[in-house]
This record gives structure tokens, sequence and C-alpha cells, in this order.
């Protein structure tokens, strides 16, 4: 047992490092680093600019989608080249957030379905981040229950035409392309009616609006299509075959190592260890130190979760399902951590501004965007369901829309 | 990163599982539990035979030196088990505490012993109702002289050799008594774990070797803790892991309401959550098995948060065995008590939660 490189993976790290050393927009580095919860900070310059440069300077080197093979704007990296590239790259990696969902799940679905043409086309602008991906999912009346999305799509000659809704879009209004999950069989059992497709998000029909969100800021987006039309060209997999597709680019998600998901618990830390409280420091309060004990223990959870997933990739191995805990712990984590942060100040920590708040309202920012982790991605609800099913071998739950054809599925309003 | 057991650790922690599947079910766990036998002699014998208890010590004083990490493999599987057997008494208390604090004569007349089974050793530190500490022990040392009472010793009762705290001329003394020479005397007191031997031993005048240097023996206990506290912790997440797979178990076969009971989201989210506990305490022991083995400085933290994640893991485990179980797993029949009595019993040896949070925060505020 050890935590140190390999050979080849040493060089691998230190070459990632030179490179990002000389080339890396250092004089954004301290505006990085202080970015809170759920905002990226880029000291008053434009974050879409700043992060479109990035990952062009990244890809014109071959530091971009690192997995990807090399024909589509890759490096054919493995693995554990690409977590050590994410180590290495470190607050930088922050600039890499609107492309997450593109490189993340709608690459690897274009690379297993599209065709050689539309992969040269599209992958390499994807990869350097000069088109921006979206992936349109979710529904108002399909979220944890994806399958019974209701957004259709009809044939008519070459083309589909599609009417619906999608909700909690990310990144929508900033996409030039997007990934886009269908009905085109209401009269089958529901997973067995779906059709993935791709499209270009300035589409005539397609109108995009944003969602202001708790915390104020507008990350996700209502996405409506009224008669937008898509050649069936851009049909990514079989008529029908939706479902499967989407397992695809959902298990590329679940491939993502954990560990990096913020918790708080440094953030608490320093916090108790330089407030005053009963005539010493808080760190001091057996109250404080108790529950600091208790996240603390699970924050090293996660972290040394993390390391086992990295060393199974080192071995060329798959992570183990104790992989899956990530984010059901962290999200969690990051509300009770919060409020306590707060607790500890006082009522005067309901103040939000950053010039006053401690630490740039970190423990506010993260107040209001916790309940975001805990539902994205999977809710906390789905994620134990998957652990219970998929990992425990625990039977189904009993389905009330089993067998039965989509449009016969009780719907309530 | 190579953040894993090596095939040669977990080939002896296979061997060990097998070997305990085989001779230590739960029938021997509960001819303990009934009071047939004070602890498993034929499962000690066998551990014995397979020389497991000189695991990792060195090779010099009859161990067989395959290190720290083989020996969490082994404790990981001894708490799967429920083992009725004195092993992390003589074994990662008595024998660590000789081989970190012991004298070279000290070392070459018990280790050997130690590493065979003939000889069982424990720690007696417990003496009243309240946590102890290197201000409120009462027992005394003076000319190698032992008086005073320790109220709950684990393993007291089987024990040939005991490492006593005692307060000496110059602080807390850490000795060596033999159990069995005069001004010693002993009885087995009943406990929330019967499976393991309990007694209060009372000394008046019993001679004593000092262990490790005079005065310092409260320090030497808490490092002789920071490294027990990783194997214990071992044996908790075997333990409750033992547990979730028996409540998994159980709620598979289970039908209630015309359905497996372990497809209600109910049980399920609670059995998940029993898993996520499990995998960050287990997680958790890894990184604290890395550090007692490489002797690393940060084995302080790593120990404390390995035991505090495995204490809770054991002990919700443990809890919702019994929940998903109903009122089955309140019956003495049913295993599940094993496992609750077990981790309650493992939470407080070696101080408790409480104790463990505090070297937890403690260990954190010096490295930071």
């Amino acid at each position: 047992m050890d935590f140190n490189d390999t050979p080849q993976e040493a060089e691998f790290r230190a070459e990632a490092r030179a490179w990002i050393a000389a080339n890396a927009p250092a004089h954004l580095h301290d505006a990085l680093a202080s970015s809170t919860f759920g905002g990226l900070n880029t000291g008053g310059e434009d974050p879409i600019e700043v992060s479109k440069d990035w990952q062009k300077k990244k890809a014109e080197a071959g530091w971009a989608c690192l997995m990807w093979p090399t024909e589509y704007g890759g490096r054919g990296a493995s693995p554990i080249e690409n977590v050590i590239w994410n180590q290495e790259e470190g607050v930088y990696g922050k600039l890499s957030s609107m492309f997450i969902i593109g490189h993340g799940m709608c690459g690897p679905t274009m690379i297993a379905y599209a065709s050689e043409e539309q992969k040269q086309r599209y992958l390499p602008k994807l990869a350097s981040g000069e088109e921006v991906w979206c992936q349109l999912f979710s529904e108002p009346h399909g979220g944890s229950d994806l399958a019974g999305l209701r957004t259709r799509a009809e044939k008519d000659g070459d083309e589909w035409v599609i009417n619906g809704q999608k909700i909690w879009t990310s990144g929508a209004q900033n996409s030039d392309y997007g990934i886009l999950i269908t009905r085109t069989d209401p009269n089958v059992a529901k997973h067995k009616g779906l059709t993935m497709f791709f499209l270009d998000m300035r589409s005539p029909g397609v109108d995009i609006r944003p969602i202001k969100q708790v915390n104020g800021q507008s990350g996700f987006n209502e996405v409506y299509f009224d008669d937008v039309r898509i050649p069936d060209a851009q049909r990514l997999g079989a008529v029908g075959d939706g479902w499967r597709v989407s397992l695809t680019t959902l298990m590329n998600e679940r491939m993502a190592i954990g560990g990096s998901i913020p918790t708080g618990v440094p953030e608490l830390l320093e916090l108790v260890q330089s407030l005053a409280k009963d005539g010493g420091s808080a760190i001091e309060d057996p109250a404080v130190r108790s529950k600091l004990a208790d996240w603390y223990a699970k924050s090293a959870g996660l972290r040394n979760t993390a390391s086992r997933a990295i060393s199974a990739l080192s071995k060329g191995d798959i992570p183990g399902p104790e992989n899956s805990i990530g984010k059901l712990v962290a999200g969690g984590l990051m509300q009770d951590v919060a409020k306590f942060g707060m607790d500890l100040q006082g009522f005067g920590s309901v103040l939000m501004d950053p010039k006053i708040a401690e630490g740039s309202a970190r423990f506010q920012a993260m107040l209001l965007r916790s309940p975001a982790v805990r539902i994205e991605g999977g809710t906390d609800q789905i994620l134990r369901n998957i652990i219970g099913e998929r990992v425990l071998g625990l039977p189904d739950d009993m389905r009330a829309d089993k067998g039965l054809p989509f449009n016969e599925i009780p719907s309530g309003n | 990163m190579n953040f894993d057991f090596s095939e040669d650790e977990k080939l002896v922690q296979e061997q060990t599982a097998r070997y305990l599947t085989d001779k230590c079910g739960t029938d021997a766990v509960r001819a303990v539990l009934e009071g047939n036998e004070a602890y498993s002699s034929d499962v000690w014998q066998g551990l014995a035979d397979m020389g497991l208890m000189g695991t990792a010590l060195p090779e010099a004083y009859g161990g067989v030196e395959a290190g720290y990490l083989t020996l969490c493999l082994v404790a990981q599987e001894l708490g799967r088990a429920v083992a009725p057997v004195p092993f992390s008494s003589s074994i990662y208390l008595a024998a660590e505490a000789l081989r970190m604090f012991g004298s070279e004569t000290q070392k070459e007349l018990w280790l050997p012993k130690l590493a065979t089974g003939e000889v069982v050793g424990t720690v007696a530190v417990t003496e009243g109702l309240i946590e102890a500490a290197a201000d409120n022990l009462q027992t005394t040392v003076s000319g190698g002289a032992v008086s005073g009472r320790k109220l709950a010793v684990a393993d007291g009762g089987i024990a040939d050799l005991a490492v006593v705290l005692a307060r000496g001329d110059q602080g807390v003394d850490m000795v060596l008594v033999e159990l069995s020479g005069s001004g010693v005397s002993r009885h087995a007191v009943e406990t929330v774990d019967p499976t393991r031997d309990t007694a209060t031993i009372v000394f008046d005048g019993a001679s004593s070797e000092m262990l490790g240097e005079p005065g310092a023996g409260w320090t030497q206990l808490d490092r002789l803790y920071d490294r027990a506290a990783v194997l214990f912790a071992f044996e908790q997440i075997g333990g409750a892991q033992a547990a979730l797979d028996m409540a998994v178990g159980y709620a598979n076969e289970r039908f209630a309401f015309g359905r497996a009971i372990g497809s209600f989201q109910g049980l399920k989210h609670m059995m998940a959550d029993m898993y996520v506990a499990l995998k960050l305490a287990e997680s958790n022991c890894y990184y604290a098995a890395w550090a007692l083995a490489s002797d690393s400085p940060e084995l302080p933290l790593a120990a404390a948060t390995a035991r505090v994640s495995a204490i809770q893991a054991y002990q919700l485990c443990s809890r919702d065995n019994i929940q998903v179980h109903g009122g089955m797993g309140f019956t003495w029949e049913f295993d599940c008590h094993l496992y609750y009595r077990r981790s309650n019993y493992q939470t407080l040896q070696l101080g408790g939660l409480s104790v463990w949070e505090n070297k937890l925060i403690d260990a954190l505020a010096a490295a930071a």
C-alpha cells in the first residue's frame, strides 16, 4: 500500500504540471480559488470568455477531453492520466464547469452513436470549447422517473417534429447543441418508446427560458419545443432505443470520480479555529468538537474512498461500488455544515454581503446551494434506491406502471 | 497510487475467513454467550495453529512478521465472525505494549508465548463508572507492589498477564503483572456482551515490573491506543459488514403485504445508509492501516478518524439490522443481538466515541 505514482504516472504528472505552469491564466488563480459554492469568481472578467480561452488553449496543446481519441480532439489518455490531469489542473479546473455536461455526457454519447462524419464535425469543436453542448433529459413530468418523459417526436419524411418541454437543462442558454431524449411511441411500455437525437439549439421553435433559483443564480433553464424539426440523420441509436442510449450517457456520469465534491468541512475547521466562543476558541467547545469530528470523519471517508477508486483506475480496474456514495454524503454534509457554521456566528450571519460576511459569505452560499446538490444528477432518495437495488441486491420497488403502455400509465396532474 | 491491500495480504484474510466460517460459526459464539465456557478455546487454538497471533510480531520474538496490513485484515475477519476469543486484548494491546515499551528481557520472555497463544495478555485500565484518565486513577504502585481495583478488564478472567495502569512515584506508570501470582484476585462480571470474557481484578500488593518509562504510563497508553484503535476499527467494520449482510439477506427472504420487505423504501433506504456508513468507515480504515503500517506521523489523526467512523458504522448497522428483522430481531434465537452486543462493547473499549472525537479534533488542530 502506498500513495506513490508509478514511473509512467510520475512522468505524465510532471509533463502536465510543467505545461500548466507555463500556460495557465495565473492572474485568475486567486479569484478562482476564492470562488464560493455554486459561483465562479473570475476577478471581474467575463466568465464565459475566460473559460473558452483556457479550454481552447488546452485543446491546441492536446490537454482537452483527455480520454477521447486524438482524432476527435482528445489525447487518448487512460482514466488514471485523466485523474492526474484534474489534480494538477487544480483551481483552473473550475473554468471547465460550463463544459462538464458536454464533455462528460454529450461527447461520450456522440462517440458511441454518431456517424463518423458527425464525430469529425462536432467532437473537436466540443472538446475545444468552441461549441458548447447541453443535455435535454429531465421534464416537468419526468425527473427521477426520467423514462416518464412526454416530449414527442413524430416522423415527417426525413425529419422529426418535436413538441414538448424540458426543464433543469444546465447551461442551455449558452449552448450551441444539445442531446435530446424524446417519446416516439406512446403505445408501448415507457422505456421502449424513447428515441435520442442531437440538435442545433438555434433551430426555429426552440425557446430557452432561464429559471431563477433559490440562490438567485440561473444555471438551469426550461426549454420549450414548438414544431422543432430535426433531420433523421441526427438520431442517435435506433428508434425506440433511446433508453439504452441514455444509459450510456448516465454511465459516463457515474464513472466520474467523487471526492472532489465540496463538503464545507475544511471551511468549518478554519472558522472554528479563528472564531471566539465563551472566552476561548470555538474549537474548544465540546459541542463543536463532536460535530466537527463526525463531519471530518465523513469527509475523510469520501477522500479515502476516492483514493480507492483512483487506485483501481491505476491498475486498469473499474472503481468499486463504494464509489457511488460520494454525492449522497457530500450534499447533506454541506447543508449541515453550512447551517452550523452560520449558527456559530449568530444572527449577523444572515447577511449575504461578501464584504461583511465571513469568508466572502461562503457559508451563506453553501446554505443556498446545497439543496440543489441533494437533487441534481439523482436525488438522495434515488441514490439510496440505486445503492439498495444495484449494490446491495435488494428487490425493486413495486411499480404501478410496470408493463403498461405509456399512454395508459396513471399520471395525476 | 496503490491504496489497496496486496494479494499476499488478502490471501491471509481469505484463509482466516475460511477457517472462521468453518470453525467459528454462531454456534461457537453462542456456546460462550450461554456461559458454557469463558472463551472459545478451540477457536483460539485454531488461530494459534495458523500462526495468526504472531502475524505482525517480529520473527526474532516468534512472530511471522507479515506486517500490520495483514493483521488489519485478520482483525476484520475476527470482527465479522464475532469471534469469542481474547485476540484483541492479547495481541493488539498486551503484545503491542510489550513490543513498544518492553525491555529486551521482557520481550524475549513474553512475546514468543503471546505469539503462540499459550499466554493470554490484556490491559487493565478502567476503575469506575467514569472514563479513565491520568488524573482519576486510584490504583497505586509502590516499590513494584500494585494495589487497587480494576472494575472491568476485557479477558481479565482468562488472561495470564496484564498491562496495568497505576499511580507511581513519578506519575502514572505502566506495569506488567502476572495474574497467577499472589496478591491478585479476580471474578467474572456480567456485561452487555457475554461473548467476551470480562472480569474485575483486585490487586493487593501484587508484584509487578515497570513497562517503559516511570511516570510515562499514560502517554504510553495513548500511543498504544492509537495503534490498537486501527485494529479495533477493522474488527468493527468486519462486524458491521456481517450485520448489514444479515439484514439484506433477511429483507430479501421475508415477505409482508405480498412482497419482499427489502422492496419497501423505508427499509431499503435504511440499509443504503448502513452501506454508506460502512464504506466511509472502511475507506478510513484503509488509510489508518497505511498510517499504522508505515509509522506515519499522521497515525493519531488517521486512527481517530477510522475509530470514530467504525464505531458509528458498527453501532448503526447492528442496531438497524435488528430493526429490519422486526420482532424476530429481538429474540435470543436470532443472531442480531450478537452484533448489537459486540458493537456496543467494542465502542467503549479504548475509550468511547466522545473520547475518540476529542482525540480526532486534537490531532486535527495540531496538524493545521
